[in-house]
């Protein structure tokens, strides 16, 4: 029963409440670059899962790793090297397995190699989970990973329909373009916030 | 200090980031997709601005049509004869490059003030919006909105919106047609760069109706038609058109024309 608990608190938390981009304000970068169009906006939360959940997957067998040489503090450098070797690899296997599925997402995957969301993730795990003893804490991390994706691909998508509809608005022009998609964020960012009442303990 | 700390932190490193290197380099040479060098080197020569006046999704699927044979190696219209001609070389094909390249044209003269107003319009900035509220904001049901609809979507950012009348570069304009297809009255078309004098105006109703909307409208008269002597003009459905074949540009209907509506340009 407390692994279901935990799993549905996980899946909560990814979504709302600790959503990545509202109130931890990792991967603003895409978020505000590839929010254009709700179907891109879709592509890149695609992307995103995919490689935040095989992330999860593989720094939770390294972490270990340093874990047991004692050398903990190297996480970072070890985690974005590991990142960057992954998404270059699954770049070059959809590309020659799956052409179409290469077209749709291909253009994302370089963009999220540098993407902070993908690395906080794996450094989130790294200090919740990995240290944990037994099989549960790789079950944890790649569910934190998948749910964390969903939560970006939740806001990036929000954020697109969002930014179509503010297209064809009358807007002051002081406020045209960029200045009125950071308050539209900013308001929506205050909204999830809300969120964070749900649990009161 | 812990030397054996710092070289374990060291090794541990260098093996990671050493498998990761020969994993790609594996992966590199077994996933390695062939691609034909022509679509590169085609691509090269395309301007890049994905216009998509070829009908393609953009320069690079264009260039990959070309090779596979789906698309004409001249079909790029803003590249011209010159990007056809090189396109024809590295294909080893004979491009016919004669044809003149073509530009967009505004065929209206109805700015602001010249044309009258049916209402104020203060909704969303955009031609197709406005042109579905009863009529639009201008009199004449057939001229420029000059909400810069046009201007939007110009792939060579050469239209400009000047007293409620889109206004296009000729310099700029590389014909790639996207603003024809955003118009929503029709009143920009794709013509020879070479033809100089132009009827400007669409309007089809005759006589006061047309008149009465705006100071320069066709209003159907056939005065050009009776005094060119070439005999290239006609009036059809309301408007006068110009036989671009026999014309020999003297000037004389620009001249003769009462609502001012024939043009150099």
């Amino acid at each position: 029963m407390d692994v279901i608990t935990n799993i549905l608190l996980l899946f909560v938390s990814g979504l709302l409440t600790n959503n990545f981009i509202f109130s931890k304000f990792l991967g603003c970068c895409p978020f505000l670059g590839v929010s254009n169009k709700v179907e891109t906006a879709m592509g890149m939360g695609l992307a995103v899962t995919f490689v935040m959940a095989l992330a999860s997957l593989f720094t939770w067998a390294v972490g270990k790793l340093l874990i047991a040489f004692d050398i903990e503090y190297l996480n970072t450098i070890t985690f974005i090297l590991i990142i960057a070797g992954l998404v270059q690899f699954v770049e070059m296997f959809i590309r020659k397995s799956s052409p179409s599925l290469y077209k749709s997402l291909g253009i994302y995957l370089p963009l999220i190699t540098t993407n902070c969301a993908v690395l906080g993730v794996t450094i989130i795990n790294f200090d919740s989970y990995v240290v944990m003893e037994g099989g549960l804490g790789l079950l944890y991390s790649v569910l934190n990973g998948t749910f964390s994706a969903i939560g970006f691909m939740l806001a990036i998508v929000l954020m697109a329909g969002v930014r179509e509809k503010l297209e064809a608005s009358n807007i002051p022009k002081a406020l045209k373009g960029f200045p009125i998609s950071l308050i539209s964020a900013g308001l929506m960012s205050l909204a999830f916030l809300g969120f964070s009442g749900l649990f009161a303990s | 200090m812990d030397w054996i700390l710092i070289l374990t932190a060291l090794g541990i490193l260098a093996v990671l980031g050493a498998v990761f290197g020969v994993i790609l380099g594996v992966a590199g040479k077994k996933f390695a997709v062939e691609v034909d060098e022509r679509v590169e080197r085609i691509r090269d020569q395309l301007g890049g601005a994905n216009c998509g006046a070829c009908g393609f999704a953009g320069c690079d699927a264009f260039a990959e049509a070309v090779v596979s044979g789906e698309a004409r190696p001249d079909a790029c219209t803003p590249g011209g004869a010159k990007t056809a001609a090189e396109i024809g070389r590295i294909m080893g094909v004979e491009v016919d490059t004669s044809a003149v390249p073509m530009v967009a044209r505004v065929l209206c003269l109805g700015s602001n003030g010249v044309v009258g107003e049916r209402y104020e319009y203060h909704g969303v900035r955009s031609c197709r919006v406005a042109a579905g509220l009863a009529g639009g904001p201008k009199q004449c049901r057939f001229s420029c909105i000059g909400l810069g609809d046009c201007a939007l979507v110009c792939s060579a950012n050469g239209i400009r919106i000047e007293d409620g009348l889109a206004k296009i570069e000729r310099e700029k304009c590389i014909g790639c047609g996207m603003c024809i297809n955003a118009c929503p009255r029709n009143v920009i078309e794709l013509v020879p760069a070479d033809i100089k004098v132009e009827v400007c105006c669409r309007n089809t109703d005759v006589g006061k109706a047309a008149m009465s909307v705006c100071m320069r409208a066709c209003v159907g008269c056939k005065r050009c038609e009776r005094e060119c002597p070439q005999e290239a003009i006609k009036v059809i459905d309301g408007y006068a058109r110009i036989d671009h074949d026999k014309c020999t540009r003297c000037g004389i209907c620009v001249e003769r024309c009462p609502r001012l509506c024939i043009k150099f340009v």
